[in-house]
């Protein structure tokens, strides 16, 4: 059987064109590495669901694409799937780590497949919020043993009857489902999907005068347009939240900290250098987070604006590579 | 089509011959007396018994199949160094489809180190995807493939439109490979057949969404597993559609070709083969719509391509760049649909449209669903003077010559390579729709949110607690008696499979919250489709006029739903079944058309000489002459329906979809997560064979 006319055209044109790409493209000029350094290659950054981590990621993938000459790869992953990556070697670092105890001891002590590459000298918070309404008019909100007076407040179509405490994506730290349950809160935990569902809900909750209860964090640059009201739960103290299912007290203070994969930091890349000296402060992040969800920039954009203005922060990043 | 497979039926008359507007044997059964009595029966039991034994289990709770299969996955995440089958084998297949997409994207789509761009700017892709469309298609639709891989770049998304391409040829290909000498062997081997439908059939119903938390661990998060998962979605149709192809090929023909002395490989390849060809295009046609179909979901494995900005859209309540990637999607999916209908049908001299496979009469399980606009193409099949083989060679020679010369520039020139920020107008279009969107939420939000109340607290609320506080005896009671007194005692089997399944996951009360929202969206689903399906089946210009939109609205992809009703109505269960309400309406809409059209003109004539109104007419004659065509679009409805309000997991949908979300972000509740993909999976099948022997039993009137 004769094979269909066009099918041998279009492999004869194929080959033609391949042909001529090979002795083609001299007029644009190859990326060449600054700096004496190993070249970079390609550099796997996970990008987790908020808009915090999204800084942290396009900063220093911005820096080690122009520094560096690296080829970046944004991969959108769940915290979680992004240390499977790291395991399995698809990717190379996660650059905003909130704890994972049980993920640090699996894949950092037991596999050895991930380490820990420093703090981003980011302070993390986790907690239930109100918007600044709530908290001037019901002053005593702010301490959890209130909550139950108020949960009839909370009341929405979604919460089975008790009040409804609006969590984020469904990837986030969060002890919520625990604790409503051993501080017997008459709430239900109900899912909103992500940070900006988050932000939305706080912004609408404002402007109607509507309640709200919410799971919220920092760094966070929304606290710079609305000044919310932190819940305190019971005090943290260290060891309380050992037991996943009987924790009753407050998220504990979290030092961020970056990780690279082990395959990665073998490898001798010189953004392995750039990833272990990256480091910044919470209004560094807010700044260029607030760029990309309020202003829209593009993410790139925003980081590039902000490189712009830190060259001295960067320069510190870079020593060594 | 042998979609309904009709086993004889000892209580049911013959069909009668002619049609009449009275149909007799359904009133026999009784059928609405015994339904009351089911609910009459469970109403009063869940008045008695509310709240007790639901298997309701917290969230963060696991049973032994949930750890179980935890330790399974950390096996295998283990085991993936170095056991043969998951690094030799799996790894081997991961890394050859993520070494093959990388290599692709670079000669086209990515940067290609050392060069600062891909080794063909976007001018040579652009005249070399159309100079392919020229050479498979024509003319007409090589300027369709022009203009859509120029909006890639208008909209600011050549990378990613690009990607989706290549993700989405990759996983055709390889289903071409691999799915062509399948279907032949199917047609061949009655016993192959048999082994291999049921596995086509989970295939089909399983939600792709459940599936993916153990793909992403097996082939690892990227290209690979976002090929693995096009590909197991998009196979069944080909195979499908090849084995019926080989099949129908006339037993007279093969007889006579028989008795010239063939062979029988002389048999395929010059008799079934040849005479099957346009039915297998249409398969590849209907697989590639299905690849395209999972474009989306595969960003949650970190598969590149279009569906990433729709994920980001949705993370970030972004409508605007929601739309302009959805709507990127939907030109995508006419470029593929127009230019390999138009290729199959210039190359076949034997003419005559394909008894439509994709068309009526199809259930889910059996051939894939009419996803494909058309009436794009409708017009051209105005049979015009075709110019011969030698004329189109040479002129696609000579149009050869420029494309080569846009290829080489587009190496020589940075503008000619790398798409020009300054004609990137999709953030733009984006922040407008955005900024009308936020002007529009604001208008309406009070009357959104009354809406929403109206709907949870009037319908939703009361069925999600009538069935999932009641006790689970009496619900799976509730089940096996309506689906027998349904569909016979072959829906009661598999309704009673299907709940073991259920409780064996552990998972019984979330599969009930999961199945009432289901329920409440495909009733919304049916009203609308009745609504526009008896004005589209009964008036042309209705039909012409809504059209259309059916047609693009089911080339969305599902995620593409969520964004907006997410602007609309926040988060809830509501959201997603508005979502899937949009996304189940098209299917239905168009089966209900489709059937009060097909009721006969002579019983219309009839009933309207005896001098009955309109409404009348409608009531009393179309619908229910129209009666098999409403059973499947229930069925359709149903289905779509259900994969959508999986998804809702993500916007606050809560139960089992929520379930798998979390099971893929949440180390623990892997095992979890699984679970619930079969529970989902449980689910699919059993509304599916219900649905599928009622209409085998009420559809033959």
């Amino acid at each position: 059987m004769r094979r269909p006319l066009h099918l041998r055209l279009i492999g004869v044109a194929a080959a033609a064109a391949l042909m001529l790409s090979a002795c083609g493209g001299g007029g644009i000029k190859d990326n060449t590495t600054s700096g004496s350094g190993k070249s970079c290659g390609t550099f796997n950054i996970a990008v987790n669901p908020w808009t915090g981590y999204v800084a942290d990621a396009y900063v220093v993938g911005v820096v080690a694409q122009e520094k560096l000459g690296c080829t970046v790869n944004y991969k959108n992953v769940k915290e979680e799937v992004g240390w499977q990556g790291m395991s399995s070697g698809t990717i190379d670092t996660i650059l905003e780590n909130w704890g994972h105890a049980d993920l640090v001891k699996k894949y950092v002590t037991d596999q050895k497949t991930v380490e820990d590459a420093g703090m981003t000298g980011n302070e993390g918070i986790i907690g239930w919020y109100v918007p600044p309404w709530m908290a001037q008019k019901y002053p005593d909100i702010t301490n959890w043993k209130n909550l139950n007076k108020y949960a009839s407040m909370f009341k929405t179509s979604e919460s089975g009857g008790k009040g409804q405490l609006l969590d984020g994506d469904p990837s986030y730290v969060t002890n919520d489902e625990a604790l409503v349950k051993n501080l017997n809160l008459d709430y239900q935990v109900v899912v909103g999907g992500s940070e900006a569902a988050l932000i939305q809900s706080f912004r609408s909750a404002e402007k109607n005068k509507t309640p709200l209860l919410a799971y919220f964090y920092e760094p966070q640059w929304f606290f710079s347009e609305m000044k919310l009201v932190r819940v305190h739960l019971p005090k943290y103290t260290p060891g309380c939240d050992a037991d996943a299912a009987k924790v009753a007290c407050d998220y504990p203070p979290y030092h961020l900290n970056k990780l690279i994969s082990t395959k990665f930091a073998d490898s001798g890349s010189p953004a392995v250098t750039l990833v272990k000296q990256f480091h910044w402060t919470n209004d560094d992040q807010n700044e260029v987070a607030e760029y990309i969800a309020k202003d829209g920039m593009k993410p790139e954009d925003a980081a590039k604006k902000w490189i712009d203005a830190n060259p001295d922060l960067v320069n510190q990043w870079l020593q060594g590579t | 089509m042998t979609a309904v497979d009709t086993a004889p039926e000892p209580a049911a008359a013959p069909p009668p011959k002619e049609e009449q507007p009275r149909i007799v044997t359904r009133d026999k059964r009784h059928t609405g007396w015994k339904l009351l009595g089911i609910a009459v029966v469970w109403v009063v039991g869940w008045s008695l018994l509310k709240g007790q034994n639901t298997l309701a289990v917290p969230f963060q709770q696991l049973n032994s199949f949930d750890t179980w299969i935890n330790g399974l996955r950390d096996d295998i995440q283990a085991a993936a160094q170095t056991n043969w089958f998951f690094h030799g084998v799996i790894g081997n297949i991961s890394d050859f489809f993520n070494w093959l997409v990388t290599q692709i994207q670079q000669l086209v789509s990515i940067p290609s180190p050392p060069r600062p761009v891909p080794e063909i700017g976007w001018l040579g892709v652009v005249a070399l995807l159309g100079w392919v469309g020229l050479a498979a298609a024509g003319v007409r639709w090589a300027l369709l493939v022009i203009v859509t891989v120029l909006l890639f770049g208008f909209c600011g998304l050549w990378q990613d439109g690009i990607d989706t391409l290549i993700i989405t040829v990759i996983a055709v290909v390889t289903c071409i490979v691999i799915g062509i000498p399948v279907g032949i062997a199917m047609s061949r081997r009655k016993w192959l057949s048999a082994a291999i439908t049921p596995v086509l059939d989970i295939m089909q119903t399983m939600p792709s969404f459940a599936y993916l938390a153990p793909l992403a661990l097996i082939f690892g998060i990227g290209a690979s597993s976002a090929v693995v998962l096009t590909i197991i979605y998009s196979l069944p149709p080909l195979v499908r559609i090849t084995e019926h192809g080989i099949r129908t090929v006339p037993a007279t023909t093969i007889e006579a070709a028989g008795s010239m002395g063939l062979t029988q490989s002389q048999l395929l390849r010059k008799v079934q083969l040849p005479m099957a060809r346009r039915t297998i295009v249409v398969g590849i046609n209907q697989c590639t719509m299905a690849a395209l179909s999972m474009a989306v979901i595969s960003a949650f494995v970190a598969g590149p391509g279009l569906g990433q900005d729709v994920m980001n859209a949705l993370q970030n309540l972004d409508v605007g760049t929601a739309a302009v990637a959805g709507g990127l999607i939907v030109m995508i999916a006419i470029m593929l649909d127009r230019t390999t209908t138009a290729a199959s049908e210039r190359r076949e001299r034997v003419q005559g449209r394909v008894a439509s496979v994709s068309g009526m009469g199809v259930m889910l399980t059996n051939v894939v669903l009419e996803r494909l606009p058309r009436w794009a193409s409708e017009d051209s099949r105005v049979s015009r003077r075709r110019p011969s083989a030698l004329m189109r060679r040479i002129s696609l020679g000579v149009v050869a010559i420029p494309v080569l010369v846009c290829v080489y520039l587009s190496r020589q020139y940075i503008d000619l390579a790398q798409f020009p920020e300054s004609w990137d107008f999709g953030g733009d279009i984006a922040r407008k729709i955005n900024d009308f969107v936020n002007w529009f939420v604001n208008q309406v939000d009070t009357f959104t949110t009354g809406f929403k109340n109206l709907v949870t607290y009037g319908l939703l609320n009361p069925l999600q607690d009538l069935m999932a506080q009641s006790p689970w005896w009496l619900m799976a009671f509730v089940l096996l008696s309506v689906g027998f007194v349904l569909g016979g005692i072959r829906a009661l089997v598999a309704v009673a499979v299907c709940e073991a399944i259920i409780l064996g996951t552990g998972l019984w009360n979330d599969s009930m919250i999961t199945l009432t929202m289901t329920l409440v969206a495909t009733i919304l689903v049916m009203i609308i489709a009745l609504v526009l399906g008896v004005a589209m089946g009964r008036n042309r210009v209705a039909d012409v006029t809504i059209r259309p939109f059916l047609d693009t609205f089911q080339t969305i992809p599902s995620f593409v739903y969520l964004v907006p009703a997410l602007a609309l109505f926040g988060v809830g269960r509501f959201t997603a079944i508005v979502a899937a309400v949009a996304y189940g309406v098209p299917i239905a809409t168009k089966l209900v058309a489709d059937g009060i059209r097909g009721v006969s003109s002579t019983t219309v004539e009839a009933a309207r000489a005896s001098g009955i109104t309109s409404w009348q007419m409608i009531l009393k004659v179309q619908i229910p002459m129209a009666r098999e065509s409403l059973v499947l679009a229930t069925n359709q409805g149903l289905l779509y329906v259900l994969s959508v309000v999986v998804i809702g997991g993500l916007v606050g949908g809560g139960s089992l979809g929520y379930l798998v979300v979390s099971g893929f972000s949440q180390d623990q509740l892997f095992g979890k997560g699984l679970a619930a993909g079969i529970a989902i999976t449980a689910l699919g099948v059993m509304l599916d064979r219900v649905a599928r022997y009622s209409a085998a039993r009420y559809g033959r009137g």
